[in-house]
């Protein structure tokens, strides 16, 4: 096996000479816009996402004015929904249904999968196992590029006449099925669908590409117990896809066929707009199992490979090895293998059998397990470390802070007595927020901090940095800590105003503050944006090593070309986290640096 | 005109503050500070951050929970509902524990273990079985009792109903819910949707099946007896629905195509639960809680929990659909449960 990988490295290498002999300039195009270069597609991703994201954000900040201010005229949702969605400034019910639909789906999977995903996996992969590039160049560019057409489909899917899909991220059937139920089930669904269905395809070619580099590619010495967990994350993340997007593709198949031509596998018994439909015998909770069957993986998706940027980040900045390195990777394995046989905790009240139910809130409580280990494995590398504050460092903290926070409440959705006085709340749209959606977006501003110097070669402002770290955790906890209370007292997700049931009323208090944090949550994002697109072109030049990290990614020129490395690839000797170890001369011992004799290679015991 | 103003005017501020980023930084390089890398000044001031963090982040959390307290769900109205606030508590109080040691330890060892001239390297520490091995087996042990607890309940809300359950449906469409009580067979008759007509059979029910004949169907509020459990079906026309009973702490989805099943023991009667929370307003509500349209957010109903003497007389009040055709074959003989 090493050697084999030793010999398919060689020839990679060689294949690569013979390449660039060939064509030594490239044009515009080649170069920037079909790149075949992993590390010009994870920025196309990442640049791809940002702005996804944030449409994403801006949606948000629009329906949280109407929940905190019901039925209030705005010139701001007027200027972005024109007369046709916010007549008189005032959101159409349709239309806010729209955008909490298309928010969720944006940030779950635009951002959270394709983003985060796609630029950690693109830049990250080849550079830290040691390779010229992906296994298949190719097959990585078309991954890009059918996630940016997914990504264009469901941004325009915003402007149709009908409007946008409106079912909820998670579309259920009948309503996402039939146009008479509510106008976005029209072409805005076709769009959605459609769109999700090229997103798959673009997830599975990046994921198997990731997962065939990383087999394969890994350069010499490098075993897969001194993988950095940063690889060992994206892999299992890839691994999590390929087995699980697959499902969602057959789901909306389905859909489609319901949609479009007449067939029953959800639908049955429907009499709607006046008339009785013809289909029989189909099953809505169908559409559960094969969704969620996705779904809950995906949040694993989206969360494992920031569990890989946060091992990374806190390690380097602590000045410490990671914490149980192969506990970390134990877990990481055991929270995967879960991943796949929790999905029913979404569907406790969905009527399927509740011995069914009992079994997942049994699976579902044991993950919670590994997950605990891995917090705590974080707090115990931050002990006795001698932590340096880089702005990805605070990023990471406030990533673990949330994972603790939203996990511990997912103790009490994961108990089936409980969810089913919860179930649907705010109390739900609180513990995934926080748990999922904050830890990985922190985590990904983390390692966006941390790995820009490696994009552009150039430093961002840590200032600015401690200005859009700060303001944004405590908008963060500002939005998703008030919304436990309102999920408490009984109030409904998706509802356009909360003020129907008298007793809600007390509650207005909430939804302003809600929103108040939200507004300026989104703003401070704008230092990140000026801090980012001013440092890509103007920022201080980046030293060969300015965190001081022992990864391959460093090893290589300040801004690698294609190939990455200009001679031989990195020989690897180490594992990853030989920080401060004793006996040294510097707090840090790259992967490339030769063992003394007698060491102890800690990525073999840990 | 204004709009192009506007853009004029971003455009400018966004120019202002690349200008003022690039003096910033060229001032920095001329003293010679790094303005990329954490320098022992900002180790300093970012670990206090952190501390003070952890702080205001307790601090607004027992603020809100001081504020709001009073304003969540009242006490549980159902037989089930009183175990499940048991168990939530019993919940609160291990999370409430875990979150505030691990959260204090985080931010606290974030702030001490800052890198300064007294702590200037690091404990080499890559791991320790016996540690890893406790924090492993403790929260199992934990989780084992949450998971037992849990089910016992579970087990309990979706077990088989007792045999005297009052038999109710609750059928669900865009954007009402209607109720059927199954009058004095307690049985429920066959409905069809292809028989449904909005003005006479708005649930299609069929009056080929007898026991339809002595069902009441009632629109705009649904009354059920304290003390009698009951055993409600549920169904769905058009789309999913959710039935969310928050007083209740019990909810089920309303499907298309098939009958789901919720049952419980209404424990407090609204005049009670009016005394208890000092409010002569206040009712109990029905929420449809999964998303169905535009009119999602209005989709109610008014529940009420009678005395057994109420309900009756508020029952006898209301005449069965088919009536009329169940006089005709001389009344209905259907044996009374």
């Amino acid at each position: 096996m090493e050697t084999h990988a030793h010999e398919a490295t060689h020839t990679a290498e060689h294949t690569h000479e013979h390449h660039h002999h060939e064509h030594p300039s490239q044009s515009f195009i080649e170069k920037y816009v079909f790149s075949m270069d992993h590390k010009i597609i994870s920025k196309q991703f990442l640049f791809t996402a940002m702005f996804m994201a944030f449409a994403a954000a801006i949606m948000s900040v629009l329906f949280r004015l109407q929940l905190a201010w019901p039925g209030q005229q705005s010139s701001v949702m007027h200027y972005f929904l024109g007369d046709r969605w916010a007549k008189n400034g005032i959101l159409d019910p349709n239309m806010y249904l729209g955008l909490v639909t298309i928010h969720g789906t944006i940030m779950v999977f635009f951002l959270l999968t394709g983003g985060l995903s796609g630029t950690f996996a693109n830049l990250l992969i080849p550079l830290q196992v040691g390779a010229r590039d992906m296994a298949s160049p190719m097959m990585n560019m078309l991954s890009y590029w059918f996630f940016f057409i997914s990504s264009l489909i469901m941004f325009i899917s915003l402007f149709i006449e009908t409007g946008p899909a409106s079912a909820g991220w998670t579309i259920y059937p009948p309503l996402s099925a039939l146009p008479q139920a509510i106008p976005g089930s029209g072409a805005g669904m076709t769009l959605w669908l459609t769109s999700i269905a090229l997103f798959v395809v673009s997830s599975l070619l990046g994921g198997l590409n990731y997962i065939v580099t990383v087999v394969n590619l890994r350069t010499i010495g490098m075993k897969m117990t001194r993988l950095p967990l940063t690889i060992w994350a994206l892999l299992i993340t890839a691994i999590l896809g390929v087995l699980s997007f697959p499902v969602l593709f057959g789901a909306a198949i389905l859909l489609i066929f319901d949609r479009s031509f007449g067939t029953s596998f959800y639908l049955s018994d429907i009499y709607i707009g006046g008339q009785a439909l013809s289909q029989t015998g189909g099953s809505p909770i169908l559409f559960e199992h094969l969704f969620w069957f996705l779904g809950h993986p995906e949040v694993y998706i989206v969360i494992m490979p920031a569990f890989g940027l946060m091992s990374e980040i806190i390690s380097i900045n602590a000045r410490k090895p990671i914490f149980g390195y192969r506990a970390m990777i134990g877990s990481m394995l055991s929270i995967a293998f879960l991943a796949f046989i929790v999905w029913g905790h979404h569907m406790f009240v969905s009527g399927m059998n509740p011995f069914l139910g009992s079994v997942f809130v049994f699976t579902t409580l044991l993950i919670a397990i590994p997950s605990a280990v891995k917090a705590f494995n974080y707090i115990t590398t931050l002990w006795k470390g001698s932590i340096t504050f880089n702005t990805q460092l605070l990023f990471v903290v406030g990533a673990v802070s949330t994972f603790i926070s939203g996990g511990l409440t997912g103790i009490i959705l994961a108990d089936s007595a409980l969810d089913v006085a919860v179930h649907g709340t705010y109390f739900v749209v609180a513990h995934f927020h926080i748990v999922m959606g904050l830890s990985a977006v922190l985590a990904m501003f983390g390692g966006v901090y941390h790995w820009f110097p490696k994009m552009f070669g150039r430093m961002m402002n840590k200032k600015l940095g401690y200005w859009h770290f700060w303001l944004t955790f405590i908008c963060a906890y500002g939005v998703f800590l008030p919304m436990h209370f309102l999920g408490l007292a009984g109030v409904p997700r998706r509802y356009y105003t909360n003020d129907a049931y008298a007793p809600w009323a007390k509650l207005q208090d909430i939804n302003i503050i809600v929103t108040c944090f939200a507004i300026v949550g989104v703003l401070a994002q704008i230092i990140f944006f000026v801090n980012f697109f001013y440092s890509m072109s103007k920022g201080t030049k980046s030293g060969q090593n300015p965190w001081e990290a022992n990864t391959l990614e460093w090893t290589t020129p300040i801004v690698p070309g294609h190939g990455n490395w200009p001679g031989d690839l990195p020989v690897v000797h180490r594992w990853a986290y030989d920080y401060s170890k004793p006996g040294k001369k510097t707090d840090f011992v790259p992967q490339t640096v030769p063992m003394e004799e007698g060491e102890l290679d800690e990525g073999e015991h840990s | 005109m204004m709009k192009l103003l506007g853009y004029i005017a971003i455009g400018l501020i966004i120019v202002l503050l690349f200008q003022l980023m690039r003096i910033y930084q060229l001032s920095s390089e001329i003293k010679g500070k790094n303005i990329g890398v954490a320098d022992e000044k900002d180790n300093r001031s970012q670990g206090r951050g952190m501390m003070l963090f952890a702080i205001g982040f307790f601090v607004f959390l027992i603020w809100l929970i001081v504020r709001f307290k009073n304003d969540m769900l009242p006490v549980a109205a159902s037989d089930v509902g009183k175990i499940s606030d048991n168990l939530f508590m019993f919940n609160w109080v291990i999370i409430f524990i875990v979150f505030f040691l691990t959260t204090f330890m985080l931010f606290y060892f974030a702030y001490k273990y800052h890198k300064s001239a007294k702590n200037p390297t690091a404990y080499f520490y890559p791991h320790n079985d016996k540690l890893e091995l406790i924090w492993t087996v403790v929260p199992s042990i934990a989780l084992a009792v949450i998971i037992i607890y849990g089910l016992s309940l579970w087990g309990k809300m979706t077990g088989k109903p007792s045999d005297n359950a009052l038999n109710i449906q609750l059928y669900a469409k865009q954007f009402d819910f209607t109720v059927r009580y199954s009058g004095a067979d307690n049985k429920l008759g066959v409905t069809n949707y292809k028989m449904i007509d909005d003005a006479t059979n708005p649930l299609g029910m069929d009056s080929a099946d007898k026991s339809t004949w002595d069902d009441i169907v009632v629109h705009g509020e649904m009354h059920i007896p304290v003390g009698r459990e009951v055993n409600i079906q549920c169904n769905a026309r058009d789309v999913m629905h959710g039935m969310y009973f928050p007083h209740f702490r019990d909810q089920i989805n309303c499907v298309p195509g098939m009958s789901t099943y919720l049952h419980f023991v209404p424990t407090i009667t609204t005049d009670s639960m009016k005394l208890i929370t000092h409010d002569t307003a206040y009712q109990y509500i029905l929420i449809c809680n999964r998303v169905c349209g535009s009119g999602h957010y209005n989709m109610f109903l008014k529940v009420v929990v009678d005395t057994k003497e109420q309900f009756q007389k508020w029952l006898a009040t209301k005449t069965p659909q088919f009536d009329a055709i169940s006089k005709r074959h001389g009344g209905v003989t259907v044996s009374m449960k």
